[in-house]
């Protein structure tokens, strides 16, 4: 009995992540389908995905376009202005009206918090970007939602992993297929990178975003629309993490190699100081890129895709066009699986290379 | 760029940061170190017990090869005995044949020489006897015809032309 509870678990867990784009798909086809005022065209769809691949105030799975409602839930807003103000974001009316908290105005416009006047006007500049003042906003946002989800699950997860060693020396349930990714970051990723002697202590932080990033883009894959990794201000915070921590554990040499290489000649080591002070900034932007240029762009596609179904409902019906869209969007989704134990795995790699780098012993040439 | 530069929210970067640290601080406390630990004692437990066993199968062969040694060494000896008392058995063999030929020469040498002496003794005995017979064979003859003396100077003749004294 308990072995079938066990095994319904993870059967679960894994019909969740593989029909993720299906269920997304659906609900796409109901919500475009059922209501008057349908997102049909090129401009709206296009629309729709922006507003997805942003941050959102509010948890929304599903909008009625015909009668304007939103079924979710608000979330906490939490803004810095002078003072905090916190109020749920209930109060915008996702947008539609201006959210009154302690004599200040505040109102959303494309997914931003901005002050604005009693009455809510937004004034724009040249590149409809508005010029409102924009108090710092800490709301509890979906991504942090998605973060705080991710944060408590590794931690119920791996302190069950870390509990079970205490009956006994292997593992057992769900442990058991966590404990080989330990090892896999482990032996494969900080082991060969960093060095025997000096891997531990960067253990915690590389395992930690290994598994952050991986819950995440998984996350974002479910129906629940989450993009939290594909959020720039994201992946700029985990590139600063370890671009803080490769610059805190940087010995003389590797300092030395970047400040006067050794073993070039005088006007060589003048050339190549300012290209390697820029590659300390290049190295982690490109970890910050990478990750948010690959996880926007999975989400892109598979939204573009599920949008086909829509665009091509004219030339081949609606029937067609569903298949065509759905054979499509499960494809891509099932590479966006791979990509998201990739991108998470890349990230972590290349942290350990880089920290590597900088604790590196060198016997001079 | 500016696209970018516009979606970068402050706040969501704050929150990420901080939320970021307290998972790692927390993470480390509750299940990285514990795992790492269990997993370092694992690891290390296995590999005592591979070199345990390594060992105790040294020692094995360490002991085999003794024990070995040991039943060569014994063997030699062994061989070494049964060779020297098979010398042993010769040279008393031998030396008892020498002795028993000496003797038996010996005995032989004191027996010819008891027959050379006792031949001697006969012979002379039997010289004494001839003697003997002839004075009492003269007596009779010189008895007898000393009636006739022409007889007596034949019978004498003859007589000792028979007797011819080896």
């Amino acid at each position: 009995m308990k072995v079938f509870q066990r095994s319904l678990k993870y059967a679960t867990i894994v019909l969740l992540m593989l029909t993720g784009s299906v269920v997304c798909a659906s609900s796409g086809d109901e919500q475009h389908k059922s209501v008057g005022n349908p997102i049909d065209t090129k401009e709206e769809i296009n629309a729709y995905i922006k507003h997805h691949l942003q941050d959102s105030h509010d948890f929304t799975f599903y909008t009625n376009g015909e009668t304007g409602t939103h079924y979710g839930f608000p979330l906490p807003v939490i803004l810095w202005d002078g003072g905090i103000k916190a109020f749920m974001s209930s109060k915008f009316h996702h947008g539609e009206t201006v959210a009154e908290s302690g004599g200040s105005y505040y109102k959303l416009y494309h997914g931003k918090v901005y002050k604005t006047d009693a009455a809510g006007t937004i004034t724009l500049d040249d590149h409809h970007h508005p010029t409102n003042e924009k108090p710092l906003d800490f709301s509890i946002t979906k991504s942090v939602v998605g973060m705080l989800f991710a944060g408590v699950l590794m931690l119920l997860l791996f302190s069950a992993l870390a509990r079970g060693y205490k009956k006994g020396p292997i593992p057992s349930g769900f442990a058991r297929v966590l404990e080989p990714l330990v090892i896999y970051v482990r032996d494969e990723i900080a082991k060969p990178n960093i060095g025997e002697q000096k891997y531990r202590k960067y253990m915690g932080f590389l395992l930690t975003v290994f598994f952050f990033i991986w819950i995440l883009n998984l996350l974002g894959l479910t129906p629940l629309g989450f993009n939290v990794t594909g959020n720039i201000a994201v992946t700029v915070c985990l590139a600063l993490f370890t671009f803080f921590i490769v610059q805190f554990s940087g010995n003389k040499d590797y300092w030395k190699h970047i400040f006067w290489m050794p073993g070039v000649p005088i006007p060589m080591k003048i050339i190549l100081m300012p290209i390697e002070v820029l590659g300390i900034l290049t190295k982690p932007f490109s970890l910050l890129i990478r990750l948010f240029a690959n996880i926007t762009a999975g989400h892109f596609v598979v939204m573009s895709l599920i949008g086909l179904m829509i665009l091509l409902k004219a030339q081949f019906g609606p029937v067609g066009s569903t298949g065509i869209s759905l054979i499509l969007t499960l494809f891509i989704s099932v590479i966006e699986i791979l990509v998201a134990f990739l991108q998470a795995f890349i990230f972590t790699m290349l942290s350990s290379l880089f920290i590597g780098m900088a604790v590196a012993e060198h016997d001079h040439h | 760029m500016d696209q970018l530069l516009n979606d970068f929210s402050p706040g969501l970067f704050f929150m990420q940061a901080i939320i970021l640290l307290i998972l790692i601080l927390l993470m480390r406390k509750f299940a990285w170190k514990p795992i790492l630990n269990s997993l370092q004692d694992r690891e290390e437990g296995i590999q005592g017990a591979l070199d345990a066993a390594e060992e105790a199968k040294k020692e094995m062969q360490n002991l085999k090869s003794d024990n070995e040694r040991i039943l060569n060494e014994a063997r030699a000896e062994r061989d070494g005995m049964l060779k020297e008392a098979r010398q042993l058995k010769d040279n008393m063999i031998a030396d008892a044949k020498s002795e028993a030929q000496a003797e038996a020469d010996k005995i032989v040498a004191q027996a010819q020489a008891t027959i050379a002496s006792e031949k001697k003794a006969a012979i002379a005995e039997l010289k004494n006897q001839v003697a003997g017979l002839s004075v009492e064979i003269a007596e009779k003859v010189v008895r007898n015809e000393l009636a006739n003396k022409d007889k007596q100077l034949e019978l004498v003749e003859s007589m000792l032309g028979e007797v011819t004294l080896n």
